[in-house]
């Protein structure tokens, strides 16, 4: 297992910029998902990193060698492929041992790590058939095994869940985790689906117009993002923005309320915006309570019953915000709320920029 | 009586290719479409049918009016397809007929006829050299089309769609066409009535069909086949071998098949480019017709065994061919 880094790698078809320049280190063993919306330079990052797609500029470095021009066979990566890839005209047993038959790898050494492979997926039974006769979910684990089969530096998944059903996709990412976790293999994970990325992941690095937007821990990107795009584009339903003025020590929003800012956070604000400016004012559904003496109040424009807790669409002002309330009370569509927001968890950004003003940490 | 609504056509079922229904309507028109489909088939079918009778016909029989049907079956017409022979008279014809008895059977039928055998034809030369000629045109054209094929499919190729234009404009002219300046250019070269000149003049006009069937058949290939070998350790090539191939093998077969037939009937290049050691089977049946009276029999037994090699050929892929001729048609 191998440390894979990459240094302002760029990546350009004619003037389209697919991958702006890039730089990433992936630890020994972790577990890195690349997360975005279709797109936004994922995919092409990950096809890079295996090979099958040249970068324009930088480089790339697995295990300490500099691979940016190596062959993807001179790499030891395997590749997972959202459509499997599995070769239709051979066996699975053949399918898994391919690799290694690559490598002229002794009978002995075959038989071993084919043993070890089908007893850690649980795919016996399987060997003899034809990918053409497996489900989905048999599939991917054969394309799994091909990939573990070889021990390679690395592992490269592009969307392998994002084919199969959803109750499925769970069970398999299970699955990932546990192997990854056996294998102690370092892993590079590409996917859209943004609870895959926070279930599975160390790091999640959020990529969007072909930039990276954040790099950091699924709690990090969750609870602390680093711009709107984040805010808005991690967690279902995304982070509540309400735009609003910032004066005086507290956020003004349409149509007449009124959000103090936590006084630790006011030297921030008034270092990025000024005494007085636009703001954004980002809290999480779970961050709001209901609260009859709250600062904030709306409308309820629907209330979602999610089993063990409701979701309320309020609006305010203009806008519909998302708070979590309990799943006893209920609560009339039209009728006007008052809430308040946790201020740990409350967040502010700079509208101009799109980025988050964080409080400024006291050095100790 | 029940206690649930009844769904469904309300008549009974008897033919469906999806649940939708079929009735006794539909069943009468597709049993109109088989017949007329099997009308179609025997009118393609009788002349071959007469051909397979007039190979076994006597001279007799192969110009009767109106045609026989039922007659005493003779291989005449292979025996004055194979053989050189003589005309027999007085004594020498007495002796032969003699000594009738100690003979082969085609120095038998010779002899009825009044003749004697004298050394084989050269038909049997012919139809080699047509195996010769076809099996290796095809073969390059097969090869060559699948490399070109792969990389136009694959590769970022500048003026692509030019070049593949350009390779189809090959075939647009008719053979007749350019087989004098061929003619003229090949006998400056040594080509002139060459097998290996024969096999050039043919892989480079069914260059054109290959390179485009191909091409077709790798587009559906998907790609990540390959690059799921390239990343478990194969190069290009292993990759273009060992998954490809296999896969492309429907595709190939069909393309074969097109290109033998398509070599082993051409007449104008074989007849204009060769006079003898290269000379084919499509010219020489052709010839046949043309030395004093003609012998019908031996022209159909001749043609006969023409169809041989390629009903083998086709007999051999028949299991690729219906899938190929459909490709396109369900994704795998």
């Amino acid at each position: 297992m191998a440390t894979i880094e990459l240094k302002k790698v760029e990546k350009r078809f004619g003037d389209f910029q697919a991958v702006k320049p890039l730089d990433l280190t992936i630890h020994d063993g972790e577990f890195v998902v690349l997360l975005g919306p279709s797109g936004c330079g994922k995919t092409t990052t990950l096809r890079m990193i295996s090979g099958l797609e040249s970068v324009s500029t930088g480089n790339i470095l697995i295990a300490g060698r500099d691979v940016t021009w190596r062959h993807p066979s001179d790499r030891d990566i395997a590749f997972v492929f959202q459509l499997y890839a599995l070769y239709p005209h051979m066996s699975v047993e053949k399918n898994i041992t391919f690799p290694l038959e690559a490598e002229k790898a002794s009978p002995q050494l075959i038989q071993d790590r084919l043993n070890h492979v089908i007893d850690l997926l649980q795919i016996k039974h399987l060997l003899p058939l034809k990918p053409g006769s497996l489900s989905g979910g048999d599939k991917q684990r054969v394309a799994l095994g091909r990939a573990l089969v070889r021990q390679p530096a690395a592992f490269l998944m592009d969307e392998p869940l994002g084919a199969l059903d959803a109750d499925f996709r769970e069970k398999m990412r299970g699955e990932i985790k546990k192997v990854h976790i056996a294998e102690k293999a370092t892993t590079v994970y590409v996917t859209h689906d943004q609870i895959e990325a926070m279930a599975m992941g160390d790091r999640i690095v959020v990529m969007s117009a072909a930039e990276v937007q954040q790099i950091g821990t699924p709690d990090e990107v969750y609870h602390d993002p680093s711009n709107l795009f984040v805010a808005r584009f991690i967690g279902s339903p995304g982070m509540n923005l309400l735009p609003g003025r910032y004066a005086d020590g507290a956020i003004h929003l349409p149509p007449d309320l009124h959000y103090k800012v936590a006084a630790d956070h006011q030297p921030a604000v008034t270092g990025v915006i000024g005494r007085d400016g636009d703001i954004v004012l980002g809290f999480r559904p779970e961050a709001a309570r209901i609260h009859e003496d709250g600062a904030l109040a709306g409308e309820v424009y629907a209330s979602d019953l999610h089993g063990a807790y409701r979701v309320l669409h309020v609006s305010v002002g203009d806008e519909v915000v998302h708070i979590r309330s309990e799943r006893q009370v209920g609560h009339k569509i039209g009728s006007s709320v008052r809430f308040d927001i946790d201020p740990t968890m409350a967040r502010l950004f700079d509208p101009r920029s799109g980025r988050s003003i964080r409080r400024e940490v006291s050095q100790a | 009586m029940s206690n649930f609504e009844q769904n469904g056509p309300g008549f009974p079922v008897t033919e469906s290719i999806r649940v939708d229904k079929v009735s006794p309507r539909a069943r009468l028109s597709h049993a109109l479409r088989a017949i007329v489909v099997i009308i179609v088939a025997i009118i393609m079918l009788v002349p071959i049918f007469v051909m397979g009778l007039t190979a076994f016909k006597s001279r007799s029989d192969v110009v009767a009016i109106p045609p026989k049907i039922i007659f005493e079956p003779t291989l005449e017409g292979f025996v004055f397809l194979l053989t050189n022979r003589s005309q027999l008279r007085g004594e020498a014809l007495e002796e032969a007929k003699a000594n009738i008895d100690n003979v082969g059977i085609f120095e038998r039928i010779a002899i009825t006829n009044g003749q004697s055998i004298t050394g084989p034809s050269d038909f049997i030369k012919r139809l080699g050299n047509s195996v010769i000629i076809a099996f290796g045109a095809t073969a390059a054209s097969v090869v060559l089309g699948l490399l070109a094929a792969y990389a136009f499919s694959r590769f970022d190729i500048p003026g692509k769609d030019d070049l593949m234009f350009f390779i189809l404009s090959g075939r647009m002219l008719p053979a007749v066409v350019v087989t004098i300046p061929i003619f003229l250019m090949y006998r400056q070269l040594g080509l002139y009535d060459t097998h290996l000149g024969m096999i050039i003049v043919y892989t480079v006009f069914n260059l054109s069909l290959t390179v485009w069937l191909l091409k077709g058949f790798i587009d559906e290939i998907p790609v990540e086949y390959e690059e799921a070998a390239l990343v478990d350790g194969y190069s290009r090539f292993q990759a273009f071998t060992k998954i490809v191939l296999p896969q492309a093998a429907t595709g190939i077969a069909a393309t074969t098949v097109f290109s033998l037939i398509f070599v082993w009937n051409e007449y104008a290049f074989a007849l204009m480019l060769t006079s003898e050691t290269a000379r084919t089977a499509p010219p020489a049946i052709a010839t046949m017709l043309g030395r004093g009276g003609i012998e019908w029999s031996a022209i159909a037994a001749g043609t006969l065994a023409f169809l041989i090699p390629v009903l083998i050929v086709i007999f051999a892929l028949r299991r690729h061919l219906l899938r190929g001729v459909t490709f396109g048609a369900i994704r795998q």
